[in-house]
């Protein structure tokens, strides 16, 4: 990333943390989308609260899909899981069809409400990606590279730990990178089924026709998905050594 | 020669599971209840063996048989028979005329069924149909379940009540849903593609263009209907003319605009990728046989380019279906409508009433677009 690139992201940053840590601060800025008195700042609940429990419920949903999509990814491309391959390729398509409002509602009566039922849409929802890169990413290992692994000596674990996963790790920090994004705009439905959450900052907002509210649910769940994905990209480039041809 | 298929293992072993400790109907004294698992066995006990004798057999052919279209068969009179023995223990378990109680599938009729799903869709990807194939496999299973559905066999279940009640609606969210999916597509696509052949002509305009667009893409759908209301609500009482002709703060328009914004990327980023991916050779070829800009742009670029164009196509086609959904919450309509009703009142019959309609629709889509992608593909140029 290039210097101003960075410095304008750290911007945000600031801006975002400074929104979060005192709102009150930001009211002349949204006053105006109010024109009846309204209050401007979400005033319902604490937004920093709020912010974290959502970066929270994203962050363990992720954690969880991340470990289960790259175990089901390497076990299907190993010879005793290759009966499930094309069935998992289908299912990853399948499953993206699968609209989230529905695998919310659905696991409502299973779990009841709260984060239980965003938990299980956001780990479902963030499996598809991260799955999807993993068996793309071992898949493209070069097959004399893997052959030279194997003339070394190696055994079936120390290949897939030592020369295939380092070769796949970017497609899967790609996947990785791209379900947090979309969960982090997903887990706003969450609210819809009592979620701690910053949709609970929108939804307040639709409920009473306040666009300030709305505006300001929406910016900071969209800056802090952008924020994570430059983040992490940030951290891989500094701690993960890439393969350069 | 019997190689045991670790697949068919796995959902044989789920599948019974299943059976032996969950219910496959349940029983409720009204919609919102929980419900009370009952035994099959004692409702309807020819119906219930001739479905386990079903399973077993089903379960024999995934776990020793290797031919596809086998399997596919075992899995499909195994769907039919778990259909028909639920349908007819729900028969049983309804008193004449009654409209209160709700005789639901089980936990174990879902697992069974997707244990069967799946084996049906391994046997089909393991086929590999054309996309013609492809195409009418999915309008023969459609056509079937809603001959199934309309034979009235299946009525006394708790989804088809549900579905009973809210008929005339169904069919009016259903039309909402596919006009505002269809609709905000449709002005995408004229807008995107000329915006993706500008982009692909100016790397400048396109970084700025495919940046903005990006950002779009994070904002979570439900503060972009929200955000676009104010404005919306603003232009139509500024300019009744725009309120007589329907636009309001609520209802369609917040959504069928956000709609439009979103479907904006996937289609601008794949129209850049595919004009960027057709060969430098065959646009000098053009040139030279002396193809005006125009003339190499329709003949050669965007039908090279158009398989890619496509996939984002349906990428959009399949987001939409899903998002339309959440503009029920905004008065937008749909599907969604059911889900959010059911949501609140949690009725979850109205739930599946609004999520499996949106499932399938999308479903379907997908299914069309990627047949429309592969044939475009395999076109002679």
């Amino acid at each position: 990333m290039s210097r101003p690139a960075l410095g304008a992201r750290l911007a945000v940053l600031g801006l975002l943390i400074a929104f979060l840590v005192a709102p009150q601060a930001f009211a002349p800025v949204f006053a105006p989308l109010n024109d009846y008195g309204a209050p401007a700042i979400y005033d319902q609940g604490n937004v920093l609260e709020l912010a974290l429990s959502h970066l929270w419920l994203v962050l363990i949903a992720a954690a969880a899909s991340t470990v289960v999509a790259v175990a089901l990814g390497i076990f299907v491309t190993r010879p005793a899981g290759a009966q499930f391959l094309p069935l998992s390729r289908t299912l990853v398509n399948v499953g993206q069809t699968f609209p989230p409002v529905a695998v919310l509602a659905v696991a409502v009566p299973l779990v009841g409400f709260g984060q239980a039922p965003t938990l299980i849409a956001l780990f479902a929802y963030g499996l598809l990606p991260i799955f999807e890169n993993t068996i793309a990413g071992l898949e493209s290992c070069p097959p004399p590279v893997l052959e030279a692994a194997d003339g070394m000596g190696m055994n079936a674990w120390q290949r897939l730990r030592q020369v295939e996963l380092p070769l796949a790790l970017p497609l899967i920090m790609e996947g990785v990178r791209l379900s947090l994004v979309i969960n982090v705009g997903t887990a706003t439905l969450g609210s819809t089924v009592a979620a701690r959450g910053l949709g609970e900052v929108i939804i307040a907002g639709l409920l009473s026709n306040n666009t300030a509210f709305v505006l300001q649910g929406g910016l900071v769940t969209a800056l802090m998905a952008i924020l994570l994905y430059d983040g992490m990209r940030l951290l891989e480039q500094r701690f993960v050594p890439v393969a350069r041809n | 020669m019997h190689r045991i298929d670790r697949l068919g293992v796995l959902l044989s072993f789920v599948g019974a599971l299943a059976l032996a400790l969950l219910p496959l109907v349940v029983f409720k004294a009204n919609r919102i209840v929980p419900g009370e698992p009952r035994a099959l066995l004692d409702l309807v006990p020819t119906a219930a063996l001739a479905l386990y004798f079903t399973l077993a057999v089903a379960a024999g052919v995934a776990v020793f048989i290797q031919s596809p279209r086998v399997r596919l068969l075992a899995a499909l009179i195994g769907i039919a028979a778990l259909a028909v023995a639920v349908a007819s223990a729900a028969d049983i378990l309804t008193p004449a005329g009654n409209r209160v109680v709700r005789v639901a599938p089980g936990a174990a009729f879902w697992i069974v069924l997707i244990a069967l799903g799946l084996l049906a869709t391994d046997a089909l990807t393991r086929l590999r149909p054309g996309p013609v194939l492809r195409v009418a496999t999915l309008v023969i299973f459609l056509a079937a379940t809603l001959t199934a559905l309309g034979s009235g066999f299946f009525d006394d279940l708790s989804i088809m009540r549900e579905y009973a009640v809210n008929a005339t609606r169904f069919a009016h969210e259903a039309r909402r849903h596919l006009l505002l999916a269809l609709g905000s597509l449709a002005a995408a696509v004229i807008v995107a593609l000329p915006l993706g052949v500008l982009c692909h002509r100016q790397p400048r305009l396109r970084n700025a263009v495919l940046g903005v667009l990006n950002v779009v893409q994070t904002i979570p759908s439900i503060a972009l209907f929200g955000i676009l209301m104010a404005p919306l609500a603003a232009m139509a009482l500024a300019f009744p003319a725009l309120a007589a002709l329907g636009l309001s703060g609520i209802g369609a328009a917040p959504a069928a605009i956000a709609l439009f914004l979103y479907s904006l990327l996937p289609i601008v980023g794949n129209t850049v990728v595919g004009l960027g991916r057709v060969s430098p050779a065959a646009v000098d070829a053009a040139r030279g046989m002396g193809l005006t800009d125009g003339q190499v742009l329709r003949q050669i670029e965007l039908p090279l380019a158009l398989p890619t164009i496509l996939t984002g196509v349906r990428i959009v086609l399949v987001q939409n279906i899903g998002m339309v959904t959440i503009a029920a919450l905004i008065g937008g309509g749909g599907f969604g409508a059911f889900v959010f009703q059911g949501i609140g009142q949690t009725a979850i019959d109205l739930v599946l009433l609004g999520a499996i309609p949106t499932v399938v629709l999308a479903f379907s889509a997908a299914v069309v677009l990627d047949a429309l992608t592969d044939l475009t593909r395999r076109m002679p140029r």
